[in-house]
């Protein structure tokens, strides 16, 4: 490569520059990495992505509401449904449509469903980042459970659509409500054993504590929210701030660590599963019978205007942000993804520590390439 | 958390030369594109203290850009929706925020990528996603003779 | 009678004597290398084979799977047929590695885990070589291994592999001291480093048993410093998959690749069959005092399922590691050597001298 294009790098005799991806087993997808390495510290970390850059907000300009839905599960795979749920609240809080209650109790559970979901997958990849390899089978054992429930109502497991402008695609599966909550009794029982198995082994904790701290400005200063912003103890949960859906009249705790280190970022996550496991107890009862959508036109067009939807995904902050011009395609259409903010504090949080670190705190931070890209 | 219109009240204050108004849900300031900066750094170091860029972007309003922010203060909570217009359609060119939240650096490069606005005192402005050749795929009179779908509103 | 017809060194006297019936004293030796070689190469390839087919099913059995099932009965030709795929893969050639050195890495490996096999008594008078200096030679020699290791890191001009080396060095040198020492105290036990008089002198009692706590403490060090040597979960850092991809044989494509495979397992069974010998009693039955009918019913188990059974105890122990524990982190590696291990092994190693020197040992 031509060396002025790499001014960005600062390079010193002795070091090495070591490209982790884009085909790397622990950049979990197509992210590039390019590590300045003074034998095995890492000195910078530049991120370098695109590579699985689809244009979604260019082509949002040339659909419709309810077509661009289906581009939203693209982004973030692994919180699906929050994605969609975004857009969705969107549209109803622009046309004023008001969701039936039933929706908005489901839609609480699908949410807190794909977030356990996410976490497990994340729990998995985490401990095969740090060379735990048996906990990845553990993770994916529950999260079975969830897709099962998901394919039941849904007919697909992972990117399901299911949310629509004004309510759901279709009423739930009639075992819906009972399966899910079989499947709170069972992982309250399975919890421990992911405890047992990483989180109070020694090793994992002399791997991960003190690793990779994010101060509570730097967390800021960068835009990190969800579980890894929490962990660096500022309280960034959507649910709570600017509550959305029935989030505010649903008891649960914001979990946030003071320590800030990969450790801290761990136990975020896993202490949500609980809190998660807490609000869907409390939304299954309260799931009504009722019409699962508002009458929405088929077509909808959104007033002249600007608009902007917060959610909470399983990573962070969603931001939608939504220009429309009165026509039935929006004029511009921009995601503020979760990931590509926490991305791109790795170069501040890894800096100084050894490359099996930069492992650990890439993972500790969760992301997802996809919705870097989009 | 302060509601709509002690937010526009406060802003009057404190921003005189700003144009305040209330939005579809949040307070839009809409301030001269050379005041960008300068208007930014008082957002930022104000009693509310808008310490938190949530999203920067911008909006291809043919002929002029618009470059939009969201601010929030993780203290007061508080959402404000920042604005300003560039008109100059060859050669964009806008202050960057990096020096007040080091979120925006990367943010903006996400801009340059997508809309060809330069940002003057940005550390590392390159492009992002796309190969340094293509086009800027976001403005409106983009066209991409080969990949490019019409469809007609 | 029972002593008679588990010894092996009847039926190779046997065999012996009929070579020398026909030839010359030379040419009998020259015979009985080959027919040894011969024995060894087939033996490595099928150990070779079976260890993989058991780490898949061991952790298969940690991660809750079944493990190969299709290929043959219970997936036993699984490991057959993957070394079919290896032989026919392509050798990938790196522009602008050492082409020399490249290639030679993966035998250097290979050849320093076979060396040692030729010293490891695998039942009653089924040795290839009774040396004076027995263990002497088995560490020195599997430790020439690392030395392929770098150069095939340093050879393949990649990054990665260099790194992977490099890690192996450092890792290997470290923990190299900690096995010695340990098997220094069994050493110090016995007073002589022959593999036969070692475990003649287990024929009472084990020294696990035997050796009071310090020996138990030693046989666990043993255990965490040579599965550290011989860079397997959690100590694989010189192949750390999440970090470094493969580490050392990145590059390495093919049967090249197989060879440091085989290598690895090769060098698990060295383990195991050297601990075995040290510390469990080699191919000695389990005795207990003075229960003369019960030492006796042991006596039957022939001494090479003794030995086999032992052995792959303890490497199903390694591969439990493996497959439970995070990895380690560099630091934390040489850490773990330098301030915890290698101290308690030199207090240790002087413990044991004391009860030697003062006979408070069975």
């Amino acid at each position: 490569m031509d060396t002025k294009l790499k001014n960005y790098i600062v390079k010193e005799n002795g070091d090495i520059i070591l490209n982790m991806g884009p085909q790397h087993p622990s950049t979990h997808g197509v992210l590039r990495l390019e590590v300045v390495l003074k034998g095995e510290t890492v000195k910078q970390v530049v991120p370098h992505i695109g590579y699985i850059h689809r244009g979604i907000e260019k082509m949002c300009e040339y659909d419709t509401y309810k077509q661009i839905i289906h581009l939203t599960d693209r982004m973030d795979y692994l919180s699906a449904h929050m994605n969609n749920e975004a857009v969705c609240l969107l549209v109803e809080n622009a046309l004023g449509i008001e969701v039936p209650e039933r929706v908005k109790y489901i839609r609480v559970v699908l949410d807190e469903l794909t977030r356990i979901a996410s976490h497990q997958l994340w729990w998995s990849a985490y401990g095969m980042d740090l060379g735990a390899l048996t906990a990845f089978f553990y993770g994916m054992r529950d999260r079975e459970r969830i897709l099962d429930i998901f394919e039941e109502s849904f007919g697909s497991r992972l990117l399901h659509s299911f949310n629509t402008p004004g309510g759901l695609m279709h009423d739930v599966h009639p075992n819906f409500q009972k399966h899910t909550m079989e499947f709170v009794k069972y992982f309250r029982k399975k919890l421990p054993e992911y405890h047992q198995l990483l989180t109070d082994n020694v090793i994992f904790r002399n791997r991960t504590q003190g690793i990779g701290v994010m101060s509570k400005e730097t967390a800021i200063a960068y835009g990190v929210t969800g579980p890894s912003g929490r962990g660096s103890g500022y309280s960034c949960d959507v649910r709570k701030i600017a509550p959305y859906g029935v989030y505010d009249q649903l008891e649960f705790e914001e979990i946030i660590y003071d320590e800030g280190d990969s450790f801290a970022r761990y136990m975020v996550r896993m202490k949500e599963i609980e809190q998660s496991l807490n609000i869907i107890e409390q939304a299954v009862d309260k799931i009504t019978d009722g019409p699962y959508t508002a009458k929405v036109k088929p077509i909808i067009k959104l007033p002249e205007g600007e608009y902007y939807q917060r959610v909470e995904t399983a990573r962070g902050e969603l931001g939608v942000y939504v220009v429309s011009d009165g026509k039935k395609f929006p004029y511009r259409m921009h995601f503020r993804s979760p990931n590509f903010n926490n991305l791109f504090v790795l170069n501040t949080i890894a800096k100084g520590h050894l490359i099996a670190d930069l492992v650990a705190i890439s993972g500790s931070l969760d992301l997802v390439i996809p919705d870097i890209d989009r | 958390m302060k509601s709509n219109e002690e937010l526009i009240k406060y802003f009057t204050e404190l921003l005189p030369d700003a144009q305040i108004q209330e939005g579809k849900q949040f307070v839009e300031i809409t301030v001269a594109l050379d005041k960008w900066h300068e208007t930014a750094k008082t957002l930022a170091q104000c009693d509310l203290k808008f310490d938190f860029l949530v999203n920067i972007t911008a909006v291809d309003y043919l002929p002029k850009f618009m470059i939009v922010c969201h601010l929030t203060s993780t203290t007061t909570r508080d959402f404000i929706v920042l604005k300003t217009f560039i008109e100059d359609r060859d050669n964009p060119t806008i202050d960057s925020l990096y020096d007040i939240w080091p979120t925006a650096e990367f943010q903006e490069r996400e801009i340059f990528d997508m809309f060809g606005i330069k940002f003057n005192n940005h550390p590392d402005l390159r492009r992002l996603f796309l190969e340094d050749d293509y086009g800027y795929p976001l403005r409106k009179d983009f066209k991409d003779e080969i990949n490019m779908i019409e469809l007609k509103n | 009678m029972h002593d008679r017809i588990y010894d092996f060194s009847q039926l190779t006297h046997h065999i012996d004597q009929a070579l020398r019936s026909v030839m010359s004293p030379t040419w009998t030796v020259i015979t009985e290398l080959v027919i040894i070689g011969l024995i060894f190469l087939g033996f490595y390839a099928l150990l070779g084979l079976f260890l993989v087919y058991a780490e898949r099913k061991v952790c298969a059995l940690m991660q809750n799977r079944i493990g190969p099932n299709r290929v043959g009965k219970w997936g036993t030709l699984q490991t057959v047929a993957d070394l079919i795929k290896l032989l026919t893969k392509e050798l990938v050639y790196i522009k602008r590695s050492d082409k020399f050195l490249y290639n030679l890495a993966p035998f250097i490996v290979i050849v320093a885990s076979f060396l040692a096999i030729a010293a490891v008594p695998f039942a009653k008078g089924l040795q290839a070589v009774d040396l004076d200096i027995g263990i002497f030679y088995i560490i020195a020699v599997t430790s020439l291994g690392v030395i392929g290791i770098l150069l095939g890191g340093w050879a393949s001009n990649s990054k990665y592999s260099l790194i992977g080396a490099m890690r192996s060095g450092a890792q290997v040198v470290s923990y190299e001291l900690s096995v010695g020492l340990s098997l220094l105290s069994i050493v110090i036990f016995t007073g002589s480093t022959r593999l036969s008089t070692i475990i003649a002198s287990q024929a009472d009692g084990w020294w696990i048993f035997k050796g009071h706590i310090p020996a138990v403490i030693a046989f666990l060090i043993y255990l965490v410093a040579a599965t550290a040597e011989i860079n397997r979960g959690p100590f694989d850092l010189p192949e750390a998959e999440s970090e470094l991809t493969a580490g050392f044989h990145t590059e390495y494509s093919g049967i090249k690749f197989a060879m440091f495979f085989l290598a690895e397992y090769m060098n698990m069974f060295l383990v195991a069959a050297i601990a075995t010998t040290l510390f469990l009693g080699g191919w000695m039955p389990f005795h207990i005092g003075h229960w003369d009918a019960f030492n006796r019913i042991m006596d039957y188990i022939p001494s090479i399922i003794w030995f086999f059974g032992k052995v792959f105890f303890i490497i199903y122990v390694i591969m439990w590691f493996k497959w439970t524990f995070p990895r380690l982190r560099i630091d934390q590696l040489l850490k773990l050597e330098w301030k915890y291990l290698l101290p308690l092994n030199l207090i240790n190693t002087i413990i044991i001298a004391f009860i030697v020197m003062m006979g408070w040992y069975f």
